[in-house]
């Protein structure tokens, strides 16, 4: 049985074993390769991914049920293995001229993302404990990589107090629904939840599980470390906190949702409801003053996630379907925003100011369009894709009984429209000012039209997506 | 053919797509070549339209020309035409070669200024043909970006105020509609248009919050459809956008706004709020009657007192598009048939005094009517054509203008006799805000020395007149023309109506029988 496991875990072992093999070349090599160590591992979740569509089929289920791998987090696997290959391809050229590119930064990413794997196919509390601590002490120490940095320190630090505050709560309810239910493994706690109903204390152990895991997926009101993080990192690693970590958060509070405590709905669904209208609200007042573009993207992330759980607020399939097509829109919007932001340059320094943008369509038209329609998929205008998810999760909400918060949400989103018509204001009409100057690499240009054009195609039938949610879906409610 | 209506929808945007790809560079050969491409694709756009209206059978009162495939989500991309949408359609394509020629005088970013007018233009067009209610949604809420693009870039002094105010107050009220319509696809359990035109949505009264609603859902979705086309219509009191909106906003996307733009909200209380929620309708019909009353006296009495020309016309709009309500909410033959005329005429006439307004801004750059006085001496046809317009505005019979609103009177006034004796008050005013602009630019001596080397009219201003003139000749003579092709579907829309309200008791009786 234990070859059968293990060629369960392949994709997460080579990743693993080729982040070992770097970092021992990275240490005997006679010059810095960081270059090829970026490459070679974005190379690598790409092609992992690429073979986990091709291969995967059905459901197999290793170690006793500690690890599953099922077309719901074969989904959510493709989704963080393809957005971590495109920003580490995008982090290149702001590392080199951070002077920042070193192998480790690589390694970590792929920690990182073995981390994530082992999460969103986590069948059990103990495994999924693991996989989310791989992840968070990786982002950790990459948040603080700029280490001449105070900003950078100082994020990293924030990020490792706070990030470990709320592992602590999640240990602190998971001790809980272990004690009342005896039972670590989600399919074992769903069959004592369903002899038994739910006992007391296994709730508290739900709230504070769910309190823990909102942290990660910042959501209101655990969302204060997330500003701070995303302007204090360097731009690519907050490129990289905006994309895979949110999906493998969201797709874990999923799983255990579902999985271990699918039978009582009613029990966390106001939890989440709540979850959501505070992000929405919090990310939709608190970035209209932003003046920094990173921390103006932190809070439209908030924001976002108060949607993305509004989806799986409404625990039903169609919610979990939804709010998977939703981050995958999500992702795809930000990598394109991100490839625009890594290169905001005057003078050669990095700018992150939102003013710099001013007349920005005069400087460059293309790069200004793309942005533009961007900023609108974000803003959810149709015909973006940005405006499908959201109609999904809504619909999904509306059919769940949560009229209200459906209410909330798209009055939530035309306050949130103003500061995403700001960016492109000032784009467009604004005063014209010193101009950015900075020089656009192939790739970047080109990831950043993909994601725009992605966003304005999806109109057609969104690339198919909807299927492969509609499966994930299943597979974890089936 | 049986994509011509996606063909006409579409063509706008692929000759916009064109554009945007092929042509590069700034210079006078670009610049040049964005006019004509702009020109010659709503021309083809147009003569495309006019093949719709040859295939129409306007004796049919269905929906015709269907065209119907699978779309995302278990939607329909699903386009239609009946005697209602035909008119707004060819309205629309009739328009565009005219706002395309408005702006020949552009002298900034021309390519991405025909490249917006061009995508608003299948956006405007897919509105109104669109049998699906999330595809109306999605061409409904597109239009918002070209035009906040138009007013921001091209506009005037305070251009990002309006813009932003444009944009964020209808986006406002059409997010309460996006609710409602997966409300309406939860119940329905399709969002296919004709096919919820025959459900019946409950009418039961409910309570919300301890409030009781009578009409029960189709209230509240009533209420949600409401909210975002009076936005749009614009309705007293939510129609503040729109001379803001207006008089930032250059000559063509002030046409185009009046034009076409404000005609959706009109659109949409008939395909949506009349047919679908027939009862709510019937409830509401005084609440709209008193909105609609307190529009046109106050927006003309606003009218009255502007500075600016075009806020004047602005608000004259705002006036006219009171009619258009009381038209519709009337229920009977007349009040429908006039709405819809007047919604058409409007087009026109607002189209062609916007235009009129652009003609001298471009020679003067100033909109103040103080700085005009006596044009008539220099400009003598200009002053001609102004005449016409004003009084097509007014209603002067023999004008299109004069057979909406007296069709609206005679409907409204079957319907309630103060509603009709408010409205006519609003034509008297009219008449004096109209003339009185008149009088202060063309008429008296020219004593401004600014004035004194304007030149008349030019051949290609006279040419975007010309058609504007015809139309509304035509149509004010033989008006047959029109409703000959809308009766069927009028026709169709009451009866439906009269069957789902038989029985109901006005409001006020049946309040007091509780």
């Amino acid at each position: 049985m234990i070859g059968f496991d293990l060629s369960v875990i392949l994709p997460e072992l080579v990743i693993v074993g080729v982040a070992m093999a770097v970092l021992m070349w990275g240490v005997f090599a006679k010059h810095e390769i960081g270059s090829q160590a970026l490459w070679l591992i974005a190379l690598l979740f790409f092609g992992i991914g690429v073979s986990i569509v091709l291969t995967g089929r059905g459901t197999d289920v290793a170690f006793d049920g500690m690890f599953v791998n099922d077309a719901f987090s074969r989904f959510a696997k493709v989704t963080m293995l393809w957005s971590g290959a495109a920003i580490l391809v995008l982090s290149r050229e702001y590392l080199i001229r951070a002077k920042l590119l070193k192998f480790e930064f690589s390694v970590l990413v792929a920690l990182a993302m073995v981390g994530m794997m082992m999460m969103v196919s986590a069948g059990n509390l103990m495994s999924l404990y693991m996989g989310l601590e791989l992840q968070s002490l990786s982002l950790y120490v990459i948040a603080a990589f700029n280490r001449d940095s105070l900003r950078s320190s100082e994020a990293g630090l924030k990020y490792f107090v706070l990030g470990a505050l709320s592992s602590g709560l999640l240990l602190y309810g998971m001790s809980l629904v272990y004690g009342y239910t005896g039972a670590m493994g989600f399919a074992e706690i769903a069959a004592v939840i369903k002899a038994e109903g739910l006992p007391v204390g296994a709730l508290f152990g739900l709230v504070f599980i769910v309190s823990g895991m909102a942290f990660k997926v910042s959501a209101a009101p655990f969302h204060m470390w997330t500003p701070d993080v995303y302007e204090g990192s360097p731009t690519p690693v907050t490129a990289l906190f905006a994309t895979a970590p949110k999906v493998a958060a969201a797709a874990m509070i999923t799983r255990i949702l579902f999985d271990a405590f699918g039978d009582v709905v009613s029990d966390w669904q106001q939890i989440l409801a709540l979850l959501a209208l505070l992000s929405m609200y919090v990310g939709a007042v608190a970035a209209i003053g932003q003046t920094n573009i990173k921390r103006l993207m932190a809070y439209s992330s908030i924001g976002h996630m108060g949607f993305a759980i509004m989806g799986l607020a409404a625990g039903t399939v169609a919610g979990v379907q939804n709010m998977l097509i939703y981050m995958v829109v999500y992702v795809a919007t930000n990598i394109g925003v991100f490839a625009f932001i890594l290169n905001m340059e005057k003078d050669g320094r990095a700018v992150t100011e939102i003013s710099a943008l001013n007349m920005y369509s005069r400087v460059s038209p293309g790069r200004a369009l793309a942005l533009l329609v961007l900023m609108f998929s974000l803003a959810g205008i149709p015909p973006l894709a940005g405006f499908f998810a959201k109609l999904y999760v809504l619909q999904a909400a509306f059919d769940a009984g949560l009229a209200w918060l459906a209410i909330a949400a798209v009055i939530a989103s035309v306050i949130s429209a103003f500061y995403y018509l700001r960016i492109i204001y000032l784009m467009y009409f604004g005063e014209a000012t010193d101009a950015l100057d900075g020089k656009m690499p192939v790739l970047h240009m080109g990831l950043l039209a993909a994601s725009s054009a992605a966003l304005v195609f999806g109109v057609v039938n969104m690339f198919g997506i909807e299927g492969y949610a509609a499966q994930a879906a299943a597979a974890l409610l089936g | 053919m049986d994509f011509l209506l996606s063909l006409v929808t579409f063509f706008p945007m692929l000759g916009a797509a064109v554009m945007l790809v092929f042509l590069r560079g700034d210079d006078e050969m670009a610049v040049r070549n964005a006019k004509w491409i702009a020109l010659g694709v709503t021309v083809i756009t147009f003569i495309a339209s006019l093949e719709i209206l040859i295939q129409f059978d306007p004796s049919n009162p269905e929906f015709q020309m269907v065209e119907e495939t699978k779309w995302i989500a278990g939607l329909t991309y699903k386009m239609g035409v009946d005697g209602i949408s035909i008119l707004f359609v060819m309205l629309t394509t009739f328009l565009m070669p005219i706002v395309i020629g408005a702006s020949w005088k552009v002298d900034k970013r021309v390519k991405e200024y025909m490249v917006a007018f061009l995508l608003l233009e299948s956006l405007m067009i897919g509105v109104f043909l669109s049998l699906d209610l999330v595809l109306f949604y999605v061409f409904f809420e597109a239009g918002l970006i070209p035009m906040f693009l138009i007013i921001g870039i091209w506009g005037g002094k305070d251009r990002v105020y309006a813009s932003f105010k444009f944009f964020l107050y209808t986006l406002f009220g059409s997010v309460l509609m996006l609710i409602a319509i997966i409300a309406m696809w939860y119940d329905a359990g399709t969002t296919d248009i004709p096919t919820l035109m025959r459900h019946t949505f409950s009418s039961e009264g409910i309570s919300v919050l301890g409030w009781q609603i009578v009409g029960g859902a189709q209230t509240l979705l009533w209420l949600a459809f409401f909210a975002s086309f009076a936005v749009k219509l614009p309705m007293w009191p939510v129609h503040t956008w729109l001379p803001d909106a207006h008089v930032q906003a250059p000559t063509a996307g002030s046409i185009v706004l009046a034009a076409i733009l404000l005609k959706m909200g009109g659109y949409g209380f008939l395909r949506f709020s009349l047919p679908m929620f027939p009862v709510a309708s019937f409830y509401m019909q005084d609440f709209i009657f008193a909105l609609s009353v307190i529009a046109i006296i106050y927006a003309s009495l606003v009218a009255l007192v502007q500075e600016d020309m075009k806020k004047l016309v602005a608000y004259s709009s705002v006036a006219h598009m009171g009619f258009v309500t009381i038209g519709i909410f009337t229920f009977n033959k007349q009040g429908l048939d006039g709405a819809i005329f007047q919604m058409i005429s409007h087009g026109f006439i607002s189209g062609a005094l916007f235009l009129g307004v652009g003609v001298i801004y471009d020679r003067m750059h100033t909109r103040e009517i103080d700085a005009y006085g006596g044009l008539a001496v220099r400009m003598p046809s200009y002053a001609l054509v102004f005449m016409f317009f004003t009084m097509a505005n007014v209603g002067l019979p023999g004008t299109s203008g004069f057979v909406g609103e007296f069709l609206t009177l005679v409907g409204a006034f079957q319907a309630n006799t103060w509603v009709a004796t408010g409205a006519t008050t609003g034509v008297i005013l009219s008449a004096a805000y109209a003339l009185w602009l008149y009088r202060r630019v063309a008429l008296g001596d020219l004593i401004k020395q600014s004035l004194q080397g304007i030149k008349d009219v030019s051949t290609r201003e006279r040419l975007l007149f010309a058609p504007l003139i015809l139309a509304t000749l035509l149509l004010g003579i033989a008006p047959g023309l029109v409703l000959d092709i809308i009766g069927p579907s009028v026709d169709a829309l009451i009866s439906n109506f009269n069957i789902a309200t038989a029985g109901l008791l006005e409001p006020v009786v049946a309040a007091a029988t509780n």
